[in-house]
């Protein structure tokens, strides 16, 4: 009794609610959506838990849309929400509606549980959000950690088939031992600096107590170079990107849809505040070591890409090739450099959701062999609905006019070359260039060869790979009448292509968008 | 009535039809409609006032302003007979393609319609980063072109043109880029894309060298010069007519014309400085162009490679720097297109009297029953090989003119492609409808699907040739000012 007493005379400390929502919703919602999918009815289940998960979603973007341009620290100065923040909030929140539209009717929410699933996905996307506003390493590293572990699981929900299983078992042992590098480098960053804050870390990195510089302190550069590798994990920036494709193949592809994306924002978003806020007036010392591995990661990611018959592995090695074009805007260290980041990451958002909304329809169709780019064959003629999305989305990866993707290059190019970096621009058109060779195959293979003969199972035991399922499939192109229509999915894929040419035209609102989140770092010119 | 409208209007076109028009009707209503095109832009030609070197029609508005990129468009001497142009071969192309079957055809008309919107877009861009986007734009149209109407290994061959011509592409767009980011901090302003505004601010010239590279690759791929022709023979093959008519006749002069409208006035130090370097390019080309035509046996391809030539021959008039050179250039770049593009009808008219093949030794005689054919031919065939008397005479005439006040030498060389010119073009002609009768030839006169295509062509190859000042009287005072912008230079280089 005495206990609650001295409880309610304690003053605790003010909370800014306000700012704390975007955050807030998403922990009510994914408690109340696990909570929900406990109940058995079926209807409950399958219809209500999604549509509260998009409701949850849906209420974030609205707080994080209505906290813009009000600048705040909130939990003591561990989490700053500012337009960087919520720009990137936006995009995590936009590509998880995706991600829970695309897996409605899928097999994983069925096969894991609606209401785990929903919950796993609301608490990845609470992690990106705590990871992009994290002021200091602990939370970094909270975010980092609430980000991936759902993730992990989220991998293995298709759980009848070996290769999802494979997957989020892959990606937990990868992930972790990626996690505990970086845990490692924070420390020895702590050690050297004395101070978790990034502003903390700043400053006695601007102080110039390290006797001949940063590089004289051998326990910083070594704890900056562990960070740089825990990051690279995440982000998949080469030569730490070996488990991506095989995770992204593995994972349903909601869910691979939503970790290209999302997850990679998460990671650049992290990136950007790490170094071009703690650790920027270090930047002679790390950049030429990230823009080595932005290069690096251009190449590797392009030609690995060439020979990639599962689209699912194609998008993979292409995810890692555009994280190099936007570590090269990291590398940069300039408000130009940031913005193109930021500008890049939506872009990149819009481009690969569509393409992965494609393949889920195909996947729903032929299931495992969906997968393929030979099952695209002659998609134009048979699903031009779905074959347009694609289209442009490969158009637009590939950086064509008239396309985001051309207008996000551009940028980066521009902020590239203004900062000094032209030789890093001319390795991003040399990995542009490659790139055409992998788009325009799968493009040529919709439009430009026609599907193979309906009865011919032989032709499409080859396409199946390895997978035994599709193997073993008696019938051709399973089910191709039965399949359940999935409007919603052709839509997704319809409206994020849809916007991939918006935005293509009339590119000023993403432009606005991310110069406000550059403007969130401030001490860059 | 402004030049959006020119340039939107074909997509538009082809956008209604698509969707509002019955599939059996496309075509027809699309080559109508391509004929407002023509229409509108007769009535920007009519409407030019002659004799002014600036800017009319202009269209400014801001694109992207946290880049300074504007949606300028303009017409001057430089671009606005090509414009005429474009809209003339596009709508013969499509008048030909409406008499023909095309699978999927509201999908054809969309990509012909876009790729219209993109080469008029790219003449009349007046902002680096919107004609470096109207560039790469005008090239998508065909790769779906060939991939889904092409004939043969259509896959491979229009893989191999998209990425050479993406690759000079990307190569521009770092060039176009560094432009305007040079410019503007090199002279302390703001970031601008805006041509009129980029002549104003001179950069440095080792700037200017890796940049001038940096275009030079992506115009000489896209003509195609010799050196860089890997992608043009099996592009070419695998073409659809009605596609190969416009992109040897259109595409290829927006590389040259990118040579007039950006090059000169903005790198006017290194356009001097590679000068020889250029023309001994073009000269190479020549001799290559020429050669390959008259050895190859395919008919295709002799028009193929003589457009090498020919657009070697207007690059050696561009990089003379003399007005003169420049004007036979823009004069030669209307002629070779209006040349180039019944070339390609006939040829596909001869494939179908020699059993379908377009083989040179496959033909034979086909002119002893196709009497009106052959004339036709031989006028297009005259005029290719640039007989006096032809407009093509006096662009060639012209051409070699500038390089004799510039490079004596070279142009003592070039003169032989004029000679080789007349070889490949009488032995095309004299194969093909003299010569004994080949074994599958079947004979007959020009239907009438292929004479609404070729004739109006015809009559105005054979117009230009009475009154070549048409075009030259326009592009007068814009040449002479863009030249100019590189003499200066040459005089300090002295």
């Amino acid at each position: 009794m005495t206990l609650l007493l001295a409880a309610a005379h304690i003053k605790g400390p003010h909370i800014d609610w306000s700012s704390f929502s975007p955050f807030l919703t998403l922990t009510v919602g994914s408690l109340v959506v696990l909570m929900v999918g406990l109940l058995r009815a079926a209807f409950v289940r399958e219809r209500v838990v999604p549509l509260l998960s998009l409701l949850t979603l849906g209420a974030a973007i609205a707080f994080e849309i209505a906290r813009f341009h009000h600048h705040r620290q909130i939990i003591s100065g561990a989490l700053a929400v500012d337009d960087l923040a919520l720009v990137l909030d936006l995009i995590f929140s936009v590509s998880a509606i995706a991600a829970v539209i695309l897996s409605w009717r899928g097999p994983a929410a069925q096969e894991a549980g609606h209401g785990e699933y929903h919950a796993l996905l609301l608490l990845s996307v609470l992690g990106m959000a705590v990871l992009v506003s994290a002021q200091n390493l602990v939370t970094l590293f909270i975010g980092i950690e609430l980000l991936s572990i759902p993730l992990y699981v989220l991998c293995a929900t298709h759980m009848r088939r070996e290769g999802s299983l494979e997957s989020g078992f892959k990606y937990l042992v990868i992930g972790s031992v990626g996690s505990a590098t970086l845990v490692y480098g924070l420390a020895m960053v702590y050690g050297a600096t004395g101070s978790t804050d990034f502003s903390g870390i700043a400053a006695k990195l601007s102080q110039g107590t390290f006797g001949s510089g940063v590089l004289g302190d051998p326990l910083l550069l070594t704890g900056i170079a562990f960070v740089v590798v825990g990051f690279a994990f995440k982000a998949s920036v080469a030569p730490f990107h070996q488990w991506t494709p095989d995770v992204y193949e593995g994972a349903p592809t909601p869910i691979t849809g939503f970790m290209a994306t999302a997850t990679k924002a998460a990671a650049l978003g992290v990136f950007l505040r790490f170094f071009d806020v703690a650790v920027v007036s270090a930047q002679d010392t790390w950049a030429p070591l990230i823009s080595a591995i932005a290069a690096i990661t251009i190449i590797v990611g392009n030609v690995g890409a060439l020979g990639q018959s599962s689209l699912k592995r194609l998008l993979g090695y292409s995810g890692v090739a555009q994280a190099g074009y936007m570590l090269a805007g990291v590398v940069v260290g300039t408000q130009l450099g940031i913005q193109a980041t930021v500008l890049y990451l939506a872009v990149y958002l819009l481009m690969n959701m569509a393409a992965f909304a494609v393949i889920v329809a195909q996947q729903h169709q032929l299931g495992e062999a969906g997968d393929d780019t030979a099952s695209l064959a002659g998609l134009g003629a048979r699903r031009p609905w779905l074959a347009w999305p694609m289209t442009i989305s490969m158009l637009a990866l590939a950086g064509i006019p008239g396309t985001v993707g051309f207008i996000g290059k551009f940028q980066l190019i521009h902020a590239l070359v203004s900062g000094d970096y032209t030789w890093l621009a001319i390795v991003l058109v040399i990995g542009s260039m490659i790139s055409l060779a992998y788009y325009l195959r799968v493009v040529a293979m919709m439009w430009m060869r026609s599907r193979p003969a309906p009865a011919g199972v032989g032709g499409l035991a080859p396409i199946a790979g390895g997978s035994p399922e599709a193997d073993s499939e008696p019938s051709e192109w399973p089910g191709l009448a039965t399949a359940v229509p999935q409007p919603e999915v052709a839509l997704v894929a319809g409206v994020f292509a849809a916007a991939a040419v918006f935005f293509g035209i009339v590119p000023s609102p993403l432009f606005h968008l991310a110069a406000h989140a550059g403007h969130a770092i401030s001490g860059l010119f | 009535m402004t030049l959006s409208i020119l340039i939107w209007l074909p997509l538009a076109i082809s956008l209604v039809a698509g969707l509002a028009v019955p599939r059996a009707l496309i075509g027809r209503v699309t080559a109508l409609g391509s004929l407002i095109t023509v229409g509108i832009a007769i009535s920007f030609v009519v409407r030019f006032k002659i004799g002014h070197a600036g800017l009319q029609f202009v269209t400014d508005t801001v694109w992207i302003s946290a880049l300074g990129i504007h949606y300028k468009l303009g017409l001057d001497g430089l671009n606005v007979v090509l414009v005429l142009l474009t809209a003339v071969l596009f709508s013969t192309s499509l008048i030909y393609a409406s008499f023909k079957e095309w699978d999927r055809p509201r999908i054809f008309y969309l990509w012909f319609g876009l790729a219209e919107a993109g080469v008029l877009g790219a003449f009349c861009a007046q902002d680096l980063a919107l004609f470096v986007a109207f560039f790469d734009l005008m090239l998508i149209p065909f790769y779906f072109l060939i991939g889904m109407w092409g004939t043969g290994e259509r896959i491979r061959a229009t893989t191999k043109l998209v990425v050479y011509t993406l690759v000079g592409s990307f190569f521009m767009l770092v060039g176009a880029i560094a432009t305007g980011v040079l410019a503007s901090s090199q002279n302390g302003t703001g970031l601008t894309f805006v041509l009129s505004s980029l002549q104003h601010l001179p950069l440095s010239h080792a700037s200017q060298e890796w940049i001038f590279l940096c275009f030079a690759v992506a115009f000489l791929v896209k003509m195609p010069l010799a050196p860089f022709h890997g992608w043009l023979a099996d592009g070419y093959k695998s073409m659809p007519i009605p596609a190969v008519a416009v992109f040897s006749g259109i595409l290829s002069k927006v590389a040259a014309y990118g040579f007039l409208r950006i090059v000169l006035p903005l790198f006017p130090y290194a356009t001097v400085h590679f000068q020889t370097l250029m023309l001994l390019i073009a000269l190479v080309s020549i001799m290559w162009g020429t050669s390959l035509a008259f050895t190859t046996d395919d008919s295709r391809l002799v028009v193929a490679y003589s457009s090498v030539a020919q657009l070697s021959f207007i690059t050696l008039g561009i990089f003379s720097l003399r007005s003169q050179g420049a004007q036979g250039a823009i004069l030669q770049m209307v002629n070779h297109a209006l040349v180039t593009a019944p070339l390609f009808f006939i040829v596909a008219a001869l494939a179908a009297r020699a059993g379908g093949s377009e083989k040179l030794r496959d033909m034979g005689g086909i002119a002893f029953r196709a009497p009106v054919l052959a004339s036709l031919f031989l006028i297009v065939a005259l005029a290719t090989l640039a007989m006096p008397g032809s407009s093509n005479f006096v662009g060639e005439f012209l051409i070699l003119l500038g390089v004799f006040k510039s490079k004596l030498a070279i142009a003592a060389i070039a003169f032989a492609g004029v000679v080789g010119a007349a070889v490949y073009a009488l032995r095309v002609f004299i194969r093909s409808m003299h010569n004994r009768v080949g074994p599958n030839v079947a004979s007959r006169e020009i239907g009438f699907a292929d004479a609404v295509a070729i004739v109006p062509i015809v009559l105005v190859i054979l117009a230009l040739a009475f009154y070549p000042q048409f075009v030259l009287r326009r592009s007068e005072a814009s040449v002479k000012s863009t030249v100019a912008a590189t003499q200066p230079v040459t005089v300090a280089a002295r």
